[in-house]
């Protein structure tokens, strides 16, 4: 008796693990086709996987993947909540400050004073100190989400992209404030950040691939159980029409907020991951630049298909290197020309567009078929 | 509760925009499990009065009770959550949300998940569930996974009810139901209202210009005029009354012909 229904259980959980599959299967081979890149790669290319191109290539993915997250952290603002904030750059600068301001000035003091070794040499105390520096990032991005929501709560439309603009021009100044040039470096960044050796970007250079590539996995997944979940559904029930929303007894002022401080704590998370990966941090990753590539990797791939803006993260990275050897210095204008191109032929991004196409072709399918099937009955 | 318990009552309302005074001094009660209409012509303060009973505007003065709590200065969606609910006299829907996924959200509201964030919604079934039987009570069945911008506009009337009705609320304010609706759509929506009553829970303040829906379904009515009530009683006292005639031959009303019959 027991074994029967263990066992048909087993076969519900395969069941259901094969149907997940089956429709995730474009999602599975991409991911795979990330982990075998730096491979295939170096063997195409005949250069080990650690050094040379194979190197290169490797570290331009490192930015892609980080970079995708903080764009889709931006998605969930801008296409799920239809919050258009012009203060991202804060959220993903802050969580690298918090990282790089923790590795460089707290973490040595506390590392010097107690070492745990576990089994094998493992140095635990860096291992402790690295989860506690992300987790400091965390915090910080945070508390800055629940800061732009309580300020900006009352405003509306374009005031409220002001009010967002200039309150992420605030931390901008802050971050590069020569008042504090002992600990942010000001203008100049905060360079050398101490990364523990295990993840030094430099040295082990594949295994930060791994690292970031599983990142921003993880993160995606995240995010898509967020937006699919009751919550997820009110914040595009607010995106939809707010005063329906409160109608129906949501309050919007509290499903904004957490809908900020989500997509401020992952925006965050991809800051302080970026730190490590360039050992700084930088006034520029707090300026108004990083914002508008949030927003530009967002409409090229497709608000509200949070795989979208991933995409857009991905070519903007992808043009970025090509025009640059191509055009030279002047490749952002090139970029600008091919932008407003797509964003007139492609007004939903590659992803939405994609979206609406296929559904149509399904509905058209579908039709076609229906009528197939009653045709005998009439002749 | 007593059908003669008073559900929903209003005392001294006053409204004033800038100069205008949209609603002036304005007392009366809804008894529970009735249809209460509220007639009169155009900027009589009809929708403003809604506005204050459901919390969208602060009246300027008075009060409103909700079995005798004051909720005259609770925000909106507090008011939702005690059983009042209430449809748009434009309507007022998610567009890019399908029909299914307009009625679950209402029906989400009310109970005790949406501060979920880790399970997909669809595992919580009863709401669906619940959307399902309310889109067949508003007669949308089979358009439950169309988006809600490409229904017909006797259809969207439909899913307002079907909004406020997920919610479950005690309290029904319907701002024109027919509004825009052919003559051949009406019958259908008053069908509805007539199921939502006959069922003998709820009870209906109800907004409408078409006079002769109004003397049909109504239990009572309250006429208004330039922000005052004009008159109070049902329907054959309101048919019969001379100052409601008379402010209605003065306003040009489009169905005095309506009221001189009933």
């Amino acid at each position: 008796m027991n074994t029967t229904t263990s066992t048909s259980k087993t076969r519900v959980v395969t069941g259901r693990f094969a149907a997940w599959a089956q429709q995730q299967v474009g999602g599975l081979l991409l991911v795979i086709g990330l982990i075998l890149f730096p491979f295939v790669f170096s063997w195409l290319y005949g250069s080990p996987v650690d050094s040379g191109p194979p190197k290169f290539w490797q570290g331009q993915l490192i930015v892609v993947f980080i970079t995708a997250v903080y764009a889709m952290s931006y998605d969930l603002l801008m296409g799920y909540t239809g919050i258009l904030s012009f203060g991202h750059a804060a959220f993903f600068g802050g969580g690298a400050y918090a990282m790089a301001l923790f590795l460089a000035h707290v973490a040595p003091r506390i590392a010097s004073s107690y070492r745990i070794v576990g089994p094998g040499g493992v140095n635990v105390t860096e291992i402790v100190l690295l989860v506690v520096g992300f987790l400091a990032a965390l915090v910080v991005s945070l508390l800055l989400g629940l800061l732009f929501s309580a300020v900006s709560a009352r405003v509306k439309g374009a005031y409220f992209a002001m009010v967002t603009l200039a309150m992420a021009e605030a931390i901008h100044i802050l971050s590069k404030a020569t008042d504090f040039v002992r600990w942010t470096g000001a203008d100049e960044g905060l360079h050398g950040v101490p990364v523990p050796a295990w993840i030094n970007p430099i040295q082990f250079r594949l295994r930060f691939y791994f690292v970031a590539l599983a990142f921003a996995v993880v993160m995606y997944l995240v995010t898509r159980r967020i937006v699919h979940s009751p919550m997820g559904r009110v914040f595009v029930a607010l995106r939809e029409n707010e005063s329906r929303a409160r109608m129906i007894g949501y309050n919007p002022a509290v499903y904004r907020s957490l809908a900020f401080v989500t997509s401020a704590v992952v925006a965050g998370s991809a800051g302080a991951l970026y730190a490590l990966w360039t050992m700084s941090a930088t006034p520029t990753m707090t300026g108004a630049g990083a914002t508008v590539d949030a927003l530009i990797m967002t409409i090229l791939g497709g608000i509200g298909t949070l795989f979208g803006p991933m995409l857009g993260a991905a070519l903007m990275e992808l043009f970025g290197h090509f025009f640059y050897q191509w055009f030279g210095a002047r490749w952002p204008l090139v970029f600008g020309v091919i932008f407003i191109a797509l964003v007139m032929f492609l007004p939903y991004g590659i992803v939405g567009t994609w979206q609406q196409r296929s559904a149509q072709l399904r509905a058209l399918l579908k039709r076609a078929s229906q009528q197939r099937r009653q045709d005998p009955s009439d002749s | 509760m007593n059908t003669s318990d008073v559900i929903l009552k209003v005392c001294n309302l006053r409204k004033e925009f800038g100069g205008l005074v949209a609603v002036d001094d304005v007392s009366g009660r809804v008894l529970a499990h009735t249809l209460h209409a509220i007639i009169g012509p155009n900027g009589a303060g009809k929708t403003t009065l809604f506005n204050l009973m459901s919390g969208t505007m602060p009246p300027t003065q008075g009060q409103v009770f909700f079995k005798n709590h004051d909720i005259t200065h609770l925000p909106p969606h507090r008011i939702a959550h005690l059983g009042i609910g209430r449809s748009f006299q434009i309507t007022n829907i998610f567009p890019n949300l399908t029909v299914l996924e307009n009625v679950r959200l209402a029906a989400q509201a009310m109970g005790k998940d949406s501060f979920k964030f880790w399970h997909h919604f669809r595992h919580f079934q009863q709401y669906e569930e619940k959307a399902q039987q309310i889109i067949e009570r508003v007669g949308l069945q089979g358009l439950a996974e169309t988006p809600a911008s490409v229904l017909s506009h006797g259809d969207k009337r439909k899913l307002e009810l079907g909004i406020m009705l997920a919610s479950d609320p005690e309290v029904l304010l319907l701002d024109e139901p027919t509004a825009g609706m052919s003559s051949e759509q009406v019958p259908a929506l008053l069908e509805i209202i007539h199921d939502i009553m006959r069922a003998g829970d709820k009870t209906i303040v109800l907004v409408e210009h078409r006079m002769d829906v109004v003397m049909s379904i109504s239990d009572f009515i309250t006429v208004m005029h330039q922000g005052r009530v004009l008159a109070e009683g049902t329907p054959q006292e309101i048919a019969a009354n001379e100052a409601v005639q008379k402010a209605y031959l003065g306003a040009l009303y489009g169905d005095l012909g309506l009221v001189a019959e009933a």
